[in-house]
């Protein structure tokens, strides 16, 4: 069963500057505190990326992960993809967990988008049989065509994120991440990209989305999440949470088709709280 | 793909332990077991490193064995001058000695980097850590590879009683690799805390090139009784072990038993030591790079 249970977790960055990230300072360090004068700079400055954070996702849940820059939306991303672990508090992830965070990462320019297709699906955990049975599905999805063998620098953003997608969606993936960037590929991809999430969501799993975009997130997600300096401001159905944040209600301006083709009953508290 | 579980795997009935189950040797153990199921992509990855260097490169991944006989047959031939040495007897003990070097070296150096270049990686995917350190092994297993051609040629042109003891350098080639593997995660753990290390690993290499036997014969030393007291300070460099035990089968030279115990103790010892580093500190990577 898919599931996330987050339980008072914090995340808290050590900041080691140039001067206390190293070893001679801290070796000076614990003498200084031994001798009980020196040692006042052997504190390390920390960063409360995210506290007490409550939550939990089951099966279906479409999240919008929304807030100003720094709020901690790719940090909690993160936490739900296993790389951070809470340094206070705890946090449960089980199903398997596919991220798409900063596009460049883990993708090599020097080699094909096809070897690249293969490779992000072996960080992601696959077998490369079964990466190279789902290749050509893949570059149909991706519409690339023979781009495919061309290597990864010849491509362009929207490309790079066309590939990105085709790859994690095809993975058969329990959650999904997906930080803001995705923003770049065209609006009749995103049509394709938007029913192939939905599809993946209501088969197996739950989306986790950080966009600053509305309409992305009302393209994906039915329920929102407002963090704000680390912690979860407001939690709620899209349209509610959206209209707190944004001090206005993001859906008044969508056309009756828009509308119609989400699936989002017009009622300000429509969708169902997490 | 795994499950990720941030704390006590299937334990949810107790959800609200503070800084719960991240430091056990359990999740420690199944940060490598993992890493090495993923061999297909360290696999992949450290042949990419290969290709990397030379790509539009004529001669390819052959520069690697060219650069190794050039360095090889140079240092052989001064060194063999200086002290007075037959060349044909000289030039495999440099060489091998080289080749073996390289891959201590590439450990020593590389794995004190080995978190802080993938840091995109550790931060972007989650992978286990062991995976990166993994592709750093294998990856100076291939140089290894391409540099057993010269010594296949240093066998040839100088001929040499090989026997089936030359099989012996595989289970002492494993045993380094072994070493590699536990050394490179506890460098790079401490590393990438401490940035001041890479630079200090790269200085002591330099400077234990010159403290172990590669263009100097250990026995030589020992049998001149004004060097033999000092020469014997050798014996506390636990590179020269392994360099022992790996070269003296390449190169037909009798072996030594005593070699083999302090290899074998060392890498017992230093897991013991990798396994508590990765335990206490391995969930700390992702916010240190």
């Amino acid at each position: 069963m898919v599931s996330i249970d987050v339980h008072d977790a914090s995340v808290n960055f050590p900041i080691f500057d140039a001067k206390t990230r190293s070893l001679k300072k801290a070796v000076l360090g614990t003498v200084g505190r031994a001798g009980g004068t020196i040692g006042t700079d052997s504190k390390v400055p920390i960063i409360e990326a995210l506290r007490d954070i409550n939550l939990s996702l089951r099966h279906g849940d479409r999240v919008g992960l929304v807030g100003h820059n720094g709020a901690g939306k790719s940090t909690l991303l993160r936490l739900l993809a296993g790389i951070y672990e809470p340094t206070r508090g705890s946090a449960h992830v089980s199903g398997r967990v596919a991220p798409i965070f900063d596009l460049g990462v883990g993708l090599d320019p020097e080699i094909s988008g096809y070897e690249n297709i293969i490779i992000r699906g072996l960080f992601l955990g696959m077998g490369r049989k079964q990466m190279e049975a789902r290749a050509e599905e893949i570059g149909e999805f991706t519409e690339l065509g023979d781009y495919l063998s061309m290597p990864l620098r010849t491509y362009s953003t929207g490309m790079r994120v066309r590939l990105a997608l085709g790859v994690v969606t095809s993975l058969d993936p329990e959650i999904l991440l997906l930080d803001e960037g995705i923003g770049a590929v065209d609006a009749e991809f995103m049509e394709r990209a938007r029913e192939r999430l939905h599809e993946l969501v209501r088969r197996s799993g739950l989306l986790v989305f950080a966009s600053h975009s509305d309409a992305f997130l009302i393209e994906l997600c039915d329920t929102a999440i407002w963090m704000d300096k680390g912690h979860i401001r407001e939690e709620g159905a899209l349209r509610t949470v959206l209209h707190h944040y944004r001090g206005k209600d993001p859906f008044a301006n969508l056309s009756q088709e828009a509308m119609n083709r989400i699936g989002s009953p017009a009622g300000p508290t429509a969708g169902q709280a997490s | 793909m795994q499950d990720t579980v941030s704390e006590a795997r299937g334990e949810a009935a107790a959800p609200a332990l503070p800084v719960a189950h991240s430091r056990s040797f359990r999740r420690a153990i199944d940060d490598l077991v993992a890493g090495w199921k993923q061999r297909y992509l360290w696999g992949h990855l450290g042949w990419q490193d290969i290709k990397q260097g030379y790509r539009r490169s004529t001669l390819g991944p052959l520069w690697i064995t060219i650069s190794m006989a050039v360095t090889a047959v140079a240092l052989g031939i001064l060194y063999s001058a200086l002290f007075q040495k037959e060349l044909s007897e000289f030039l495999p003990h440099v060489a091998v000695g080289l080749i073996v070097w390289q891959v201590i070296a590439g450990c020593v150096n590389q794995g004190a980097n080995v978190f802080i270049r993938n840091d995109g990686l550790i931060k972007h995917l989650p992978a286990p850590l062991s995976v990166h350190v993994y592709r750093l092994v294998w990856h100076q297993l291939l140089l290894f590879g391409h540099n057993l051609a010269v010594w296949a040629l240093l066998m040839v042109v100088f001929p040499r009683p090989l026997g089936w003891e030359v099989l012996l350098a595989i289970p002492a080639l494993a045993l380094l690799l072994l070493n590699g593997v536990w050394f490179t995660l506890v460098i790079g753990i401490i590393a990438t805390r401490f940035r001041d290390i890479p630079p200090l690993t790269g200085s002591i290499v330099q400077l234990m090139f010159f403290m172990t036997p590669i263009v100097w014969v250990y026995e030589d030393f020992l049998n001149n009784p004004d060097v033999a007291a000092r020469a014997r300070l050798a014996e506390l460099n636990p590179f020269m072990h392994f360099l022992q035990i790996v070269r003296q089968p390449m190169i037909g030279e009798d072996i030594e038993l005593r070699y083999w115990v302090i290899a074998v103790s060392i890498t017992v010892i230093g897991w013991a030591m990798a396994l508590l580093v990765l335990r206490n500190y391995r969930s700390r990577v992702p916010y240190w790079v």
